[in-house]
């Protein structure tokens, strides 16, 4: 041991502000000037456990509609609190400018440590350079939206009665995942411009109205023409974008809820895809920054000791036959590919220089940085998982078959498996392979006014039987029959199926 | 950079306007769940709250989802036996086998949503929708007591409610104006009027007001009636138990005051405790009138009808026998409805016993609005009927 000269910020394991703020100057130190991490100001809450339970019901957020859905994932979360089965999750951070943190208020001085090191930090600087996140979401301004979308939610109800408007959410959470753009970088969020486009609409509205309309009669044959021929030209795979364009029957309010519900589904759409990095970036950086901390002499023993426990429970992966198994630990899997990253650059082995040849001995924080910012959980783990990670974790396919009665096991951590898992497991992160692909293929605007959605199965895995609720959903938004089309990947079809509305 | 904000104080129930959103919307199934503790508690600890469970598939959002089949392959960690090709037996399509583990999307392990139902709220479910017959007349209609109350100052009084502190005021403020103010004008017309302000005036003076407001009774008296000859054997108390209980508990939510008086008959009536009430066999014949006429008795000493709302509940398994049903239901109609706010008979038929008794037959051509009669056979009925009861009666009343 080299004798270290220590300064430690705390010694006792109670917080007080001055502490937490003291803390929070020592890691940001380190993170933006030693590790020159690009993050957002930050806003650091303290908040009771009570307080934290109400922000995981909402998602997260600090605000947001009504819906009894928000109280169901309240009571959950409460009853396994109150069970004892999960302790809080240590954090919550949210993707905005500035980037709002919370920390509860019976941790420990070393877990407020350890999560201002992780989210504030780690997962802040992932919101800020991640491509997703810069390219779909906009931070500056998704609170004021939430302000705006429990507002006019709660107008709603006023209007139009708590019961309807909580149907029509319900119909729209069930689509919910079906509301993003994939393609197309959608404007950016304003509350502002939101109020302004909804005021309009309804004064021109109002300024168009005349009665006299009705008596004029009706002509244009030769116009409709034009409109004949298939609706939408191509399939659209935004569900509640085209229900809240093109549906016949909805008011102006309804379609703003539709779009409130797609806008907020479009602002999380990149959290479902960057789970593994994002949580293996922040477990990433709270390591090193905490561990840098202790090597300064900063923090005391005791306290890495806690810290250590914590973070070991939290990269803990459990094997597929062990109890609590609950799939692949994104923490585990995402803090231990950023590690090895920076192992390949620093000391390779002969086998990484064969399977990482452009990284292997680069400069561990360039290509940390580069990867963190261009890729997604599929990408990234279709680019980076090292031969050498298969084996620590020991993974292996096991194919399911329709013709088999039994599992097949495809490949395991060997030579020949190697490339196909880790194939087939950046496939497991594709959101494609995860949601049926379903989108609009045909809407009559001439005929009976009728939807289709075609549901183009992938490798013949049918729906499961909840889409018969959904589809009435669907067809309680638009009004009009919807008809849902299942097809196999040749476009043959398999079976249609018609929902009248209610 | 970073800035601290301390949220702890910040509104802490933000979640309480959805969770009663969810209770809302689920009430049907609160209701049953709570119904079915109900049915199995044992009735001391029924206050209590407790923990409702829900199928998960009846609260499940619904979203399009792949189901079981077609072709998929799966990666696992934690492999130490297996080799490629090797063959695993499918699990069961409904068993929690592993490869249903990695799904997104599947929901919770639970085969039930559980979560715990303060004592309030539970409480709440379980009287939900009983309303107190007539309770809305005799709290804010039927006014019976009057509360006098202080309701500012008046000019006039007796000297015994002369505030001395506010005249004294009002003659500071009288003697200021009357002095200062504009002393020139004052002085022009009648000169030395200053010397001539009295130190207090008869305006100045001030009394205590007091109004009389009316009040509404809130108290209670409630009146168990039980029959414990021989015939009434245990389970039979057990059940006239639950029904007192029950009334008591309902009786408590909606007066500040609940009194209860327990009054057992066999051929003879005594007023009793509780204990003795409950325990104790006795043996003698079933003279119903005489518990009435002890009731009666009671009321006329103790909870006059003009300061309690007077509760009857009689349980009997209806053994009378001769006059004395028709005596009883005479007496019942004249002396003990004409006071009571309720009054209500369970009937606990014996096992092999003809459908009616002697009693149930008499007491049934009572046609007063705030009388009911129910017969009970088991544990499982005496929640029902105590909702029929009342709801009966609110029916009636409304």
């Amino acid at each position: 041991m080299t004798a270290v000269r220590t300064n430690p910020i705390s010694t006792g394991c109670d917080w007080t502000f001055e502490l937490v703020q003291r803390y929070d100057e020592a890691i940001g130190k380190i993170a933006l000037d030693e590790y020159k991490l690009d993050c957002y100001p930050n806003q650091i809450e303290i908040i009771s456990s009570e307080q934290m339970l109400d922000a995981y019901a909402s998602t997260g957020m600090p605000i947001g509609y009504s819906h009894w859905s928000f109280g169901k994932e309240f009571l959950r979360h409460e009853a396994a609190y109150r069970r004892g089965l999960r302790g809080l999750a240590y954090e919550l951070v949210i993707n905005s400018n500035p980037c709002i943190a919370y920390l509860m208020e019976d941790n420990t001085m070393a877990m407020q440590a350890l999560v201002i090191a992780h989210a504030c930090y780690g997962h802040n600087s992932f919101f800020k350079g991640n491509y997703l996140f810069r390219q779909w979401t906009s931070a500056d301004a998704i609170i004021d939206y939430l302000v705006f979308a429990r507002q006019f939610v709660a107008q709603c109800e006023e209007r139009f009665g708590v019961e309807r408007t909580e149907t029509l959410l319900d119909a729209c959470h069930a689509l919910s995942d079906y509301g993003v753009d994939r393609y197309r970088r959608p404007r950016p969020l304003s509350a502002d411009a939101e109020m302004a486009r909804l005021r309009e609409r309804e004064a021109h509205a109002w300024s168009r109205y005349d009665d006299l309309w009705r008596t004029v009669p009706a002509k244009v044959r030769g116009k409709r023409d034009e409109k004949s021929g298939n609706y939408p030209e191509e399939p659209q795979e935004n569900l509640l974008y085209f229900i809240e364009k093109h549906s016949p029957n909805l008011e102006p309010w309804e379609r703003e809820i539709v779009r409130i519900v797609r806008k907020l589904a479009q602002y999380f759409y990149p959290q479902g895809q960057t789970k593994l990095m994002n949580e293996g970036w922040a477990t990433f950086w709270h390591h090193t920054l905490l561990n840098r901390l202790f090597d300064e002499g900063r923090v005391t023993s005791g306290f890495m000791l806690e810290f250590l426990h914590h973070h070991t429970n939290v990269v803990t992966q459990r094997g597929f036959d062990e109890q609590g198994y609950g799939g692949m630990n994104p923490y585990a899997l995402g803090f231990a590919m950023f590690r090895d990253i920076k192992r390949i650059c620093e000391s390779p082995d002969e086998e990484d220089r064969r399977w990482f040849p452009e990284i292997a001995g680069g400069d561990w924080h360039k290509v940390l940085d580069f990867a963190m910012r261009n890729y997604k959980d599929e990408s990234f783990v279709g680019q980076f998982l090292s031969p050498r990670l298969i084996r620590e974790f020991r993974l292996f396919a096991i194919a399911d078959h329709e013709d088999n009665d039994f599992f097949e096991v495809d490949s395991i951590h060997n030579d020949e498996g190697y490339r196909r898992v880790r194939q087939l497991l950046a496939a497991q992160y594709n959101r494609d392979h995860l949601l049926p692909d379903i989108q609009v293929t045909r809407y009559e605007r001439q005929g009976d006014r009728s939807l289709a959605l075609t549901h183009r199965r992938h490798r013949y895995r049918p729906l499961s039987d909840e889409s018969d609720r959904v589809m009435r959903y669907v067809a309680r938004l638009w009004g009009f029959p919807v008809r849902l089309e299942v097809v196999d990947a040749d476009g043959s079809e398999v079976a249609v199926e018609e929902y009248r509305p209610a | 950079m970073s800035i601290f904000i301390d949220r702890r104080l910040n509104d802490r129930r933000k979640s309480a306007v959805n969770r009663q959103r969810f209770m809302q919307r689920y009430k049907e199934h609160l209701r049953r769940a709570v119904s079915d503790i109900v049915g199995g508690r044992s009735i001391r600890d029924l206050e209590r709250g407790g923990d409702v469970k829900i199928p998960i598939k009846d609260i499940a959002e619904p979203g399009f989802r792949h189901g079981v089949g077609g072709d998929r392959e799966m990666v696992h960690p934690g492999n130490r036996t297996f080799a490629p090709g090797d063959r695993i037996p499918r699990p069961d399509e409904d068993g929690s086998g592993k490869g249903q583990g990695n799904q997104a999307g599947q929901g919770e392990a639970m085969d039930g949503f559980v979560f715990t139902l303060s004592r309030e709220e539970f409480m709440e479910l379980f009287l939900d929708d009983l309303e107190l017959p007539r309770l809305a007349r005799t709290v804010f209609g039927d006014v019976r007591q009057i509360k006098t109350q202080h309701a500012g100052y008046t000019r006039t009084g007796s000297p015994r409610n002369l505030h001395i502190v506010r005249s004294l005021k009002q003659s500071l403020a009288r003697r200021m104006a009357a002095k200062g103010a504009g002393k020139a004008a004052l002085d022009a017309p009648l000169p030395g009027r200053r010397g001539r302000v009295p130190f207090i005036d008869e305006v100045d003076l001030r009394y205590r007001h007091r109004i009389k407001v009316p009040q509404p009774v809130s108290q209670a008296v409630m009146f168990c009636l039980m029959d414990v000859s021989g015939s009434m054997g245990e389970d039979k108390k057990d059940l006239a138990k639950r029904f007192f209980a029950l009334l008591y508990l309902f009786l408590t939510r909606k007066y500040e005051k609940v009194d209860v008086v327990f009054v057992r008959h066999t051929d003879d009536a005594q007023e009793v405790n509780e204990e003795e009430f409950f325990g104790g066999q006795h043996t003698g014949g079933t003279v119903v009138l005489s518990a009435l006429q002890l009731m009666k008795k009671i009321i006329d000493d103790r909870y006059s009808p003009t300061q309690w709302n007077i509760y009857g509940a009689q349980a009997s398994d209806g053994d009378a026998f001769g006059a004395d049903p028709e005596k009883s239901r005479g007496y019942l109609e004249k002396e003990l409805l004409t006071v009571s706010r309720y009054y209500a008979y369970i009937d606990i038929p014996s096992g092999g016993f003809p459908t009616t008794s002697p009693l149930w037959q008499s007491y049934q051509r009572i046609t007063q609005p705030h009388f009911a009669l129910k017969r009970v056979a088991s544990r499982a009925d005496i929640y029902p009927v105590f909702r029929e009861l009342f709801k009966r009666e609110a029916g009636i009343s409304a």
